[in-house]
């Protein structure tokens, strides 16, 4: 049998994946997101795996909101690229300095 | 010796991890996305292990299906210089690598084999044959939880429409009827009378 520690650990690693995603690509909003989307997965594969241990399905209905959440937010998100590409030629983190923070 | 469960459990969590890694070093991003379908799938073989067979199921058809998809248009569609990247990698690699390795490293401290082992956390019981997780998710998902239902089917609403209206552009030099400005034609923007004297017949 797979222990629950085991899971844990798995989302773990994905998660530190993730966060050492958004820290080293500080130059492309694309790979960015895709890191959001691991760190998401990460913490959809917790709440699944103390559902199946805890008997209790709640966690996978909040998996699935998640999952709704992350679709609407990736949509808007890449709708969002596309229009900052257009009107500045670059998705460079560093060269989207509009707002001057 | 191990089980079946455990191998699958080891093979598909070294393949969602090797491509989690390939998602975040890769130089190509369509690479890039491809490794991070193949780390989905691997997640979802592990979530189908977990017995969370419908959200398995909506993490490979929805996610790779339609978000993934959404991810490689967009990273298509993009002219971009992706070699110049390289330098900032390198700049900022050693913070990033501090982070991740404290994160995993408090986590696996926190979550190991110490606190969550089976003799703390019990496997659960198998399921009866007749058992089915759609039916059980769908049981709580319309009476417990509709209300959140509604709610998340009006923010995918909000999502179509702020996706389209952000990135819809009016069309250009088409040839069209504009029946409002049809209608509202006046007498005067049409026909123009002009006094002039009449002429001699010779």
């Amino acid at each position: 049998m797979v222990s629950l520690s085991q899971y844990l650990m798995f989302a773990a690693i994905l998660f530190g994946l993730g966060v050492a995603g958004i820290m080293i690509n500080r130059k492309n909003i694309i790979v960015l997101m895709m890191s959001i989307e691991l760190i998401l997965l990460a913490v959809n594969t917790n709440f699944v795996a103390f559902s199946h241990f805890l008997n209790n399905n709640t966690g996978q209905i909040f998996v699935f909101f998640i999952l709704t959440v992350a679709a609407a937010e990736a949509a808007i998100g890449l709708a969002i690229l596309v229009v900052i590409y257009r009107h500045k030629g670059t998705i460079d983190v560093e060269k989207l300095d509009l707002l001057k923070g | 010796m191990m089980s079946i469960a455990q191998l699958f459990f080891y093979v598909s969590a070294a393949v969602a991890v090797i491509s989690g890694f390939m998602v975040v070093i890769s130089k190509n991003p369509v690479r890039a996305v491809l490794f991070l379908v193949l780390a989905f799938f691997a997640t979802a073989g592990i979530w189908m292990l977990l017995e969370a067979e419908f959200l398995a199921l909506i993490l490979v058809l929805v996610y790779v299906g339609a978000v993934m998809t959404l991810f490689l248009f967009v990273v298509m569609m993009l002219h971009i210089d992706w070699i110049v990247h390289r330098k900032a990698f390198v700049r900022y690699l050693p913070v990033g690598l501090c982070v991740a390795l404290l994160t995993v490293g408090l986590s696996i401290r926190m979550l190991g084999p110490s606190h969550f082992n089976l003799a703390n956390v019990a496997a659960p019981a198998a399921k009866p044959a007749d058992y089915s997780n759609i039916a059980d998710l769908g049981a709580v998902l319309y009476t417990d939880y509709a209300y959140p239902f509604e709610i998340a089917a009006l923010l995918l609403l909000t999502a179509i429409i702020a996706a389209i209206s952000l990135t819809h552009r009016r069309p250009k030099g088409r040839k069209q009827q504009e029946v409002s400005a049809q209608i509202a034609v006046r007498r005067q923007d049409r026909v123009h009378l002009i006094k002039m004297p009449s002429e001699k017949k010779r």
